[in-house]
């Protein structure tokens, strides 16, 4: 078993998340992982859900978009650019959430970054938010998730009690 | 490369008169910083920041009122030092995030242990 970690959330200004993560796998592997639609589709809605779809057009100004049917009953769409690409270094591109109220506006910018050591890739995911509004709405996704996660557990430890 | 997995009714503002205003402000953070590393009279923090007294003074208030920073007098000296109690929901906010990214991660690791396994049995034959 790769041994791994959990992942390492900072907020380096107001308007950025970055988040760090080391894989026990080379960076060529990883970045495979992160571009591939057959990977993606395996990793990409962690706990929540299931990727319905996942296209990647992996070239300078080529879209990129994933679906996610949600464990909760809806679907969730992200969509965005690429703007830079250094093939098993770096990804820049940008992302929207569709379902937001004026989501072309609230845009993003993640920088992926693929660096090895010894075999070891570490991932650093830089997010650029257009303001400190849109970015603390990000981190409270997180947030609404893992609660909604803990209702449904509550929710099955309740009903195998009846 | 998504950075978001959003939820019905996510949009909940972090924005009240606590500690989260208070760390809201970049030049808060930095004296936050300093007085990470351990207890300093405000002098130091002038000096250290390259600000104004008066400004700085101002951000302890606001640092004081949220239970951020303590303050003491020791001779002539105000000392300020850091008080992490407030941070604590800030702290967790943010780890719900992490939490959220954490699981993403750990079906990555499957999906790369597979990756190495089938390069391993192709460079062998």
């Amino acid at each position: 078993m790769g041994s791994s970690g959990t992942a390492k959330v900072t907020l380096p200004t107001d308007t950025q998340i970055l988040i760090t993560r080391e894989f026990d796998a080379p960076k060529h592997l990883v970045y495979k992982a992160w571009t591939t639609p057959e990977l993606i589709k395996r990793w990409w809605s962690g706990d929540h859900g299931t990727v319905t779809s996942a296209e990647v057009d992996l070239r300078v100004g080529g879209r990129w978009r994933y679906v996610m049917a949600a464990n909760s009953g809806f679907e969730v769409a992200f969509h965005g650019e690429y703007r830079e690409i250094v093939t098993n270094e770096r990804i820049v591109a940008t992302e929207v959430f569709e379902g937001m109220p004026g989501a072309e506006a609230a845009a993003g910018v993640s920088t992926n970054t693929f660096t090895e050591t010894n075999g070891r890739t570490t991932l650093t995911i830089l997010a650029q938010h257009p303001n400190r509004e849109i970015r603390d709405m990000v981190i409270n996704s997180g947030m609404e998730t893992g609660m909604q996660e803990q209702m449904d557990r509550l929710e099955q430890v309740a009903v195998s009690l009846n | 490369m998504p950075i978001l997995v959003y939820d019905v009714g996510m949009a909940r503002a972090a924005t009240t008169a606590d500690a989260f205003n208070a760390v809201a402000e970049p030049r808060r953070r930095q004296i936050l910083d300093v007085l990470a590393g351990g207890e300093r009279p405000v002098n130091d923090l002038v000096a250290m920041l390259g600000l104004p007294q008066p400004l700085v003074s101002k951000h302890l208030r606001v640092l004081r009122e949220v239970g951020l920073v303590d303050r003491r007098d020791v001779g002539r000296q105000r000392m300020y030092r850091i008080d992490g109690h407030p941070l604590k929901p800030i702290h967790d906010w943010v780890k719900s995030y992490e939490r959220s990214w954490s699981e993403r991660f750990v079906r990555l690791d499957v999906v790369l242990e597979e990756l190495k396994e089938k390069e391993k049995e192709g460079g062998n034959g």
